[in-house]
């Protein structure tokens, strides 16, 4: 029998200038931090130190916030929309232009394929920003009353597994609407933050309208609880949402949170077979699964659950493993020890509660972090990992006997993120979606998103959404 | 989604009569659209080099149906064919041969003398090709004539018409009819997938074509647009695999008309080999239908053994 | 003859399960009856009757909703008289204005009524994405919605915190102004006689101090309203108790009720929902 075995095919290194060491970006400069430590930020998928990046203590954070006030006062604020457009669709224009290295840049420093970067997060960056700077002088339009107002300095915290699309969903419609921003970038992920910061410079986006701190929990909460910021943003887990919503508590700051999520992924005897091996697929080990609107529970009808595991094993057995820069890998690495630690817990506790493992058979590199692709089956409502977030390529299965049960099932769970449905009946489709408690719902695809497309959660996977009209409206005063 | 018992018994069963017949086609599970596509889209991005190109490469050499099939085909014409296909690159005899060469039933005789001792197949278009529009019994003259010529392959075409407006048996019955009269050849149905539109009809077009006794299953004729395409390629390729693993039969895919490029080859191995899987990657079960791709992989194929790009001078046309 | 002034949970009129009750006087400080002080058992109650009342009221149509909003609003106008003696006693004003008062209520739950099958036009979209999907946003109601009144105006106040929050599906558990809770006993007795399903709205007369923390730490309330909270460190307590299960809060505000409400409420307590489906033959 032949076997086509794919050589490496590796994405160049070369168009990506890292430096050695990276300051802070507070008015349009990258400065010295004064009393923070730095800390080094590596490549997950080899260990290999990247570069010294400052971490912004409580000063640091302050002389941010304050560079963001008074650019908001002196110049953002005052400055008309179509003026602020063109500095959004300028910062769009340098993204695109240097879009391979930045796909290189987050490939490396997050872990994920280059396919990946390259393919989704990178464009969809761009395309944020196209769709945003066309707002900025329709306000009046965008459902928040005639004359709505920005609500001035923005205090953003993002999360490590779309580190530069997590920064577009939150600087773009802040910017568009009027506001100033100070973003903490995840510790884990800073490199394409502080290339953004670069491209504001190229774009000579006036000082002290972004501003850039980097840093761990303590610069977050340094951020989220200055008194001074007066609209809180934040990506990330729910344990950490909630503790920024009890902070601002009693303060005039307005919040959003997008947090966590355990999707279901609902499969019906008649769905699109193949499409929908490809959709369980997409939605539980794109991005190695760090997705909070993942695919994390697949709910299976119980009448065609040998069909659906077995095409599904068999499609996982050509899942690539591998270097985050070879265009052919289709998983890349676990983004820290710590996550990796926490899914390999996760994994453990679902063997010991009973449920079934099973990988395909990897050759997992020998430095760096990684997980195999892996499917849990035999799982019930009742076992941790149906319940609790993991964040890795961890597949959990469960299974149902009719849409009413697919409903209580996906519905009974703290989070709200997302769901999936596969059928080919189209008013069942209807049915579902409408009686999914979840901000989205895909319907035979997943894991689509869309600067037009509203995003977020109901219940605890957070409040707000970001995207299309909607998304503005969380940066204007109302 | 119909789960089938394992053995071709039960098959046997669902092509009793037209009605079993059509309902369990009708019962196959549908194809998205925009899935099937962006999985195809997908595959297309596997980046395939070096060593990965050279096999490549090669491989679809190895593929290739090469094929004239014009109103103004001469014996000439068909001559200057086997040569090429027999010696596809001047400069390189290690070049592999292709796989056969592919003309209308007239000219057979003329490729069989050409090609003795070879081992190229020659492959004859039957059954009133393209258009499929004639009588079962000149359909069924024009295969014994192509097989009385020395035809080691028939590919033959499905009535369309009697497909879309719902006449499966019918269409079961002429490629019955046809697998008969072809005798020891093999025989490859041709669903002309562009005309049959939906990825739906195209599964279950492969579904009975295979059913009726269908060696290959091929995508097009060539002279309808749409021809071959990736995603129509994928179904058919995921047809064939779940027909082998309720049959254990190995049923062969052949990708017909519009694959020009070497690049665009490698993506079609690629699907074969992530869809289908390693069995299909080889020319007894998947064939490029195809003229001007040979070329292009001669150029390819010299590029990478010499580094420099060659130009058209340097390869015969045929 | 007196009339007893108790609890409305369930579309019925319990008592509290404390047995308490406390003096409600006007705005002179005369007597004017005896409230049931609600309990956070009684809070727990309407909680689960809201609940219970939320699968159904969330799935009638728009139509049917601002029917029965249109109702109250009717049934309201027949006991114009009864309203008007009611606020003018509990808020010391005089008759004409506090038919001034009622009016507007009745015209307020009027303007309500009228969202209701609106709501999607106005805050939903379609989004055209970049792909071969449609794709489209709907605003959905967020599910139990917890309300302590304003503490001044009783019937105003009280109906433009409660009306925005059921016309979209949501159920409510509203805490009455504790000095002036006789209107919103008697806006449960219109409720009782229109065809507003039980559990829609639960009124509680009583201390939304005392019962504010229960509904605000309570982990089957999705959004809460701290309006009638007017102690600054106390709505922020309740704003971090509402923080365990990340809650959708309204902070208390200055509030004009005579002016038009706006969106604002009535878009507080949605969420919105985005449904992505291919285009493709």
């Amino acid at each position: 029998m032949s076997r086509f075995e794919y050589a490496p095919a590796p994405e160049s290194r070369a168009i990506v200038d890292i430096k050695s060491s990276y300051g802070l970006y507070i008015n349009g400069q990258f400065v010295e931090a004064t009393d923070g430590k730095p800390f080094k930020t590596i490549s997950p998928s080899s260990e290999e130190v990247l570069a010294d990046v400052s971490e912004a203590g409580p000063a640091d954070v302050d002389k941010a916030v304050k560079a963001a006030r008074k650019a908001f006062e002196k110049v953002w604020g005052p400055m008309a929309g179509r003026d602020r457009a063109k500095y959004l669709f300028r910062i769009a224009r340098l993204i695109q232009e240097r879009s391979r290295e930045l796909a290189v840049l987050e490939s490396l420093d997050n872990g994920k394929p280059i396919r990946e970067s390259r393919d989704v997060d990178i464009p969809l960056v761009a395309a944020h920003f196209f769709y945003y700077a066309g707002w900025a002088d329709k306000l009046e339009y965008a459902g928040a009353g005639d004359d709505p107002q920005p609500w001035g300095v923005a205090g953003q915290v993002i999360p490590w597994n779309f580190p530069m699309l997590m920064l577009a969903w939150k600087i773009a419609p802040a910017l568009a609407a009027g506001n100033t921003v100070v973003l903490k970038p995840a510790e884990t992920t800073p490199l394409t933050a502080l290339a953004f910061a670069e491209i504001c410079q190229q774009a000579d986006l006036p000082p002290g309208v972004v501003n850039i701190v980097t840093g761990a929990g303590r610069t977050g909460q340094a951020l989220v609880e200055h008194p001074d910021v007066n609209k809180v943003a934040f990506t990330g887990s729910t344990a950490v949402g909630r503790a920024i919503a009890k902070s601002v508590a009693g303060s005039d700051k307005a919040v959003t949170l997008e947090l966590g999520g355990k999707a279901a992924n609902i499969v019906f005897e008649d769905a699109p077979i193949d499409q929908t091996i490809e959709g369980i697929v997409n939605g539980i080990f794109f991005n190695q699964g760090h997705v909070c609107c993942a695919g994390s529970r697949l709910l299976v009808q119980e009448s065609v659950y040998d069909e659906v595991l077995a095409r599904l094993k068999r499609r996982m057995g050509t899942l690539r493993v591998g270097d985050p820069l070879d265009k052919n890998t289709d998983i890349g690495a676990i983004n820290s020890a710590a996550q990796l630690a926490k899914i390999r817990e996760l994994s453990q506790v679902g063997e010991d509660e009973g449920a079934e493992r099973w990988s395909p058979e990897c050759e997992l590199p020998p430095q760096g972090y990684w997980f195999p692709p892996t499917v849990f089956t035999g799982v019930s409502q009742a076992h941790r990992i149906a319940r609790e977030e993991i964040f890795g390529p961890v597949l959990s299965v469960l299974t149902f006997r009719t849409p009413q049960e697919a409903v209580e099932k996906a519905n009974n769970t703290p989070f709200g993120l997302s769901a999936g449905i596969w059928t080919d009946k189209g008013s069942r489709i209807l049915w579902m979606a409408n009686q999914l408690r979840a901000g989205v719902v895909w319907a035979n695809t997943f894991n689509r998103f869309d600067p037009t497309s509203p995003f977020g959660g109901y219940k605890e996977s957070g409040y707000g959404r970001e995207g299309g009209r909607h998304g503005l409206e969380a940066y204007l005063a109302h | 989604m119909t789960t089938l018992d394992s053995g071709v018994d039960s098959l046997a069963d669902v092509t009793s009569s037209e009605d079993r017949l059509r309902r369990f086609l009708l019962g196959l599970p549908g194809v998205d659209q925009v899935g099937a596509e962006a999985r195809a889209a997908t595959l297309s991005t596997r980046s395939i080099k070096t060593t990965a190109k050279a096999y490549a490469l090669d491989l679809a050499i190895r593929m290739i149906d090469l094929t004239t099939l014009e109103g103004q085909d001469t014996p000439g014409k068909v001559r200057a064919l086997c040569a090429k296909a027999m010696r596809p690159d001047p400069a390189d005899p290690s070049a592999p041969q292709v796989a056969a060469v592919c003309v209308y039933p007239d000219l057979v005789a003329t490729a069989k003398h050409e090609l003795r001792g070879s081992g190229i197949n020659v492959a004859s278009v039957a059954t009133a090709f393209p258009s499929g529009r004639s009588s079962l019994a000149i359909k069924i003259q024009d295969t014994k004539d192509a097989v009385a010529a020395g035809a080691d392959e028939v590919d033959m075409v499905i009535d369309r018409g009697a497909f879309l407006s719902g006449r499966y048996g019918l269409v079961f019955d002429e490629i019955a009819a046809i697998r008969e009269a072809a005798g020891d050849a093999h025989l490859k149905v041709i669903l002309e997938t562009g005309e049959l539109v939906t990825y739906d009809n195209v599964r279950r077009a492969s579904w009975l074509a295979m059913l009726a006794g269908a060696d290959f299953i091929k995508t097009s004729t060539g002279k309808v647009s749409p021809a071959a395409t990736l995603p129509v390629t994928l179904v058919m390729l995921e047809a064939v695999r779940d027909y082998q693993e309720s049959t254990g039969l190995h049923i062969g895919v052949k990708a017909a008309g519009g694959i020009r490029t070497a690049k665009d080859a490698i993506k079609y191995l690629v699907t074969v080999n992530e869809t289908a899987g390693p069995d299909w990657l080889d020319p007894e079960l998947f064939r490029f239908g195809a003229s001007s791709l040979l070329n292009d992989l001669l150029m390819q194929r010299t590029k990478l053994a010499t580094g420099y790009y060659p130009g058209p001078d340097y390869f015969t046309i045929d | 003859m007196r009339k007893t002034y108790k609890l409305y949970i369930g579309g019925a009129f319990p008592r509290s399960e404390s047995g308490r009750s406390y003096v409600v006087t006007d705005a002179k400080g005369k007597f004017l009856a005896n409230a049931s002080q609600a309990s956070r058992k009684d809070a727990r109650d309407a909680v689960v009757s809201a609940r219970k009342a939320f699968g159904g009221w969330s799935a009638r149509t728009a139509y049917n909703r601002g029917q029965v909003l249109y109702r109250i609003a009717e049934v309201m106008e027949g006991r114009h008289e009864q309203f008007n003696a009611e606020v003018a006693a509990s808020e010391g004003l005089s008759i004409s204005k506090a038919r001034a008062v009622v009016d507007a209520s009745i015209d307020r739950w009027v303007w309500y009524a009228g969202w209701a099958d609106k709501l999607a036009q106005v805050v939903g979209s379609s989004n055209p994405v970049a792909g071969p999907y449609f794709d489209f946003s709907l605003p959905e109601a967020t599910g139990v919605v917890a309300v302590l009144a304003p503490q001044d105006s009783s019937l105003l106040g009280l109906t433009s915190v409660i009306a925005p929050a059921i016309v979209s599906g949501n159920t409510v558990v509203a805490v009455s102004s504790y000095d002036r809770p006789l209107p919103a006993v008697t806006l449960g007795e219109v409720m009782a006689t229109s065809d507003v399903p039980g559990g829609v709205v639960n009124l509680l007369t009583g201390s939304a101090s005392e019962v504010g923390p229960w509904l605000a730490s309570h982990m089957d309330v999705n959004a809460i309203d701290l309006c009638g909270i007017e102690d600054a460190d106390e709505a922020r307590d309740l704003e971090a108790a509402s923080a365990d299960n990340l809650k959708r809060v309204r902070r208390p505000a200055e509030e004009d009720w005579t002016e038009s409400p706006g969106l604002s409420r009535l878009t507080q307590y949605l969420e919105l929902k985005t449904v992505w489906h291919p285009i493709g033959v």
